[in-house]
């Protein structure tokens, strides 16, 4: 039941799209939030579904891993839209019913609302679902990399990342026998109310962390062992290097940036 | 002097209280004297708590003497400015392979220790093919390291050490984690890289099975270096190896049996092969 947890869900298949610099997702990922902001009449938001729609082609991800991603966050959604439905003021009345009312200009909202949450989840999944983890923090490694300057510690908070992302499997599975060694000898997670269910946790979480601080110890020496003493003076079998079709990828966006920007002012 | 000589080595854990305040000491290693050669496969046997991983842990500065000296090629790894050259020159692999693998792909982990080191990046990627290809375990390079065997995983941590070209490996109980089939496959890694490529092997363990083979034994017991020679003599002293709580191989433990009951066994036969040679010519004569 626990395994069914995943983790930078990534969809294996050779695209343009996977190929990209990491950098390049990430800043394309942020241009197509930033321009879902800025959008506020029909045409934009036809712009934007237009252009998902040209990433999700070229990625060659199904459209229903991508909508997947939907799903985790429905409830969300729907508490925004339900905000946006009956609390915004405006002048047609549509619908009246107890305390509420639905006017035009709410439904209007409540709609361009959903369409922004539902265009940014897709456009997320979008590059977790053609990035690797790995590439995803050598990309945010080398991208932020300006950071260190400022002394953010960027070279060992991606270190930190991958080093999660490589024992979270590890530990989801490790909980897993726990909580069988555990029923094995009666526990019962499934029934009573919240608290006892939370004091059920108990016994799992108890062996989980001290075996999780082990596992850090033993990796800390492994690490020291194989010389590692931070990021200074470290070359990288992967360097990250800018090719043309990053290029023209920073083009693109640009170009679909201003075009936003434009329909929103012309209209 | 050899690749690695330890002279009068003595290392104390310090123990603390509930406060952690210091309270007392414990004596992990004691008066330890040792010299291996270069190129040579030493074992070095005991059971728990006789203080193997304490001395395997000098040998790549990972603890520093508390008293007496360790020199690693020659460089005394007290001195900080020889950190890093000893650990370039000894490789360290550890008992569990789940907690030694940083990579969260096969060959990103192999190349973590040459990144470390900086050696330039068409560089790395020779190191990587060619350790993965000693290990052999070219087949799993993009593989996630989560979905190989116990063995695997082993060999990956060793092709990791390797491709950082150490002159020098130290196992500590490498196969305690692993079934037999994958302590079989990290032993014959472990000796076809020490054979092929002339690496000097330190291997760590307590079955006694994949001490037969080597050039050099070292028992340990309490900290102490108790007994040493090559397989055959301490095997031969059976009664004492058993005093200190290790079992000697299946067939050593026969043969010595049968001489206790009257046949006239020579001391520590090691192979089934050698033992059915003794049988053999016993039946034969008259
Ligand atoms: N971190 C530590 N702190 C205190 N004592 C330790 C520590 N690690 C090991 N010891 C003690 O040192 C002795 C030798 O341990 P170790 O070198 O791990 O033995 P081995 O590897 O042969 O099982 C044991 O008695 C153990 O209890
Ligand atoms: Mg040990």
């Amino acid at each position: 039941m626990i395994r069914d947890i995943t983790i930078g869900q990534y969809y294996q298949t050779d695209s343009l799209l996977h190929r990209l610099d990491p950098r390049t997702k990430l800043v394309g990922t942020l241009v197509f939030i930033v321009s879902l902001f800025i959008a506020g009449n029909w045409l934009c938001y036809a712009l934007a579904a237009v252009w998902l729609a040209g990433m999700i082609r070229l990625s060659r991800v199904p459209l229903s891993f991508i909508v997947r991603g939907l799903k985790a966050v429905m409830i969300l959604l729907l508490i925004s839209v339900g905000f946006n439905l009956f609390l915004t003021n405006g002048e047609t009345v549509l619908v009246r019913f107890w305390i509420f009312r639905i006017t035009l200009e709410g439904l209007r909202q409540a709609f361009f609302m959903a369409l922004r949450l539902i265009f940014l989840i897709m456009g997320s999944s979008l590059m977790t679902l053609t990035t690797t983890p790995n590439q995803l923090t050598d990309g945010l490694e080398t991208g932020l990399g300006f950071l260190k300057k400022i002394r953010v510690p960027i070279h060992e908070i991606a270190m930190m990342m991958s080093i999660a992302l490589r024992f979270i499997p590890i530990l989801i599975e490790e909980t897993d026998k726990i909580m069988k060694a555990q029923m094995a000898r009666g526990a019962d997670f499934e029934t009573g109310n919240l608290i006892e269910r939370a004091k059920a946790l108990v016994p799992i979480l108890v062996p989980l962390f001290i075996s999780a601080f082990r596992r850090a110890t033993d990796l800390a020496m492994a690490m020291e062992a194989r010389c590692y003493h931070g990021g200074e003076a470290r070359t990288r079998m992967k360097p990250l290097v800018y090719e043309t079709r990053d290029r023209m990828t920073y083009l693109a966006f640009a170009a679909y940036l201003a075009a936003m920007i434009a329909l929103n002012r012309i209209f | 002097m050899g690749i690695i000589k330890a002279s009068k080595l003595i290392y104390d854990y310090i123990k603390r209280d509930e406060d952690g305040n210091p309270d007392g000491t414990r004596r992990a290693v004691d008066q330890v004297d040792i010299d291996i050669e270069a190129g040579s496969f030493v074992a070095i046997l005991g059971h728990n708590g006789s203080g193997k991983s304490t001395l395997a842990k000098h040998m790549n500065a990972l603890l520093l003497p508390t008293e007496g000296t360790i020199w690693v090629s020659g460089k005394d790894t007290s001195l900080d400015e020889n950190l890093w050259d000893v650990r370039r020159t000894a490789g360290m692999v550890f008992q569990n392979p789940d907690n030694q693998i940083i990579g969260t792909v096969v060959e990103e982990d192999v190349g973590f220790g040459p990144e470390n080191i900086g050696v330039p990046t068409p560089e790395i990627w020779k190191r990587v093919e060619q350790s993965l290809e000693a290990v052999g375990m070219t087949m799993y390079r993009h593989h996630s390291p989560n979905k190989l065997s116990g063995g695997q995983k082993q060999r990956v941590a060793i092709a990791g050490v390797m491709a950082m070209r150490p002159r020098c490996i130290v196992l500590d109980e490498p196969t305690a984690m692993l079934d037999p089939n994958g302590r079989k496959e990290v032993i014959r890694t472990i000796r076809e890289l020490n054979r092929a490529e002339q690496i000097t092997v330190i291997l760590i363990t307590h079955y006694m099975e994949e001490v037969i083979e080597a050039d050099h034994v070292y028992v340990m017991d309490d900290g102490r270096i108790v007994m040493e020679g090559t397989p055959h003599e301490v095997f031969a002293r059976t009664e004492e190896l058993k005093s200190y709580r290790l079992d000697v191989p299946q067939v050593t433990e026969l043969s010595w049996q049968l001489k206790k009951a009257g046949l006239p066994l020579s001391d520590g036969i090691l192979t089934i092969d050698a033992f059915v040679d003794e049988i053999m010519t016993l039946y034969k004569k008259p």
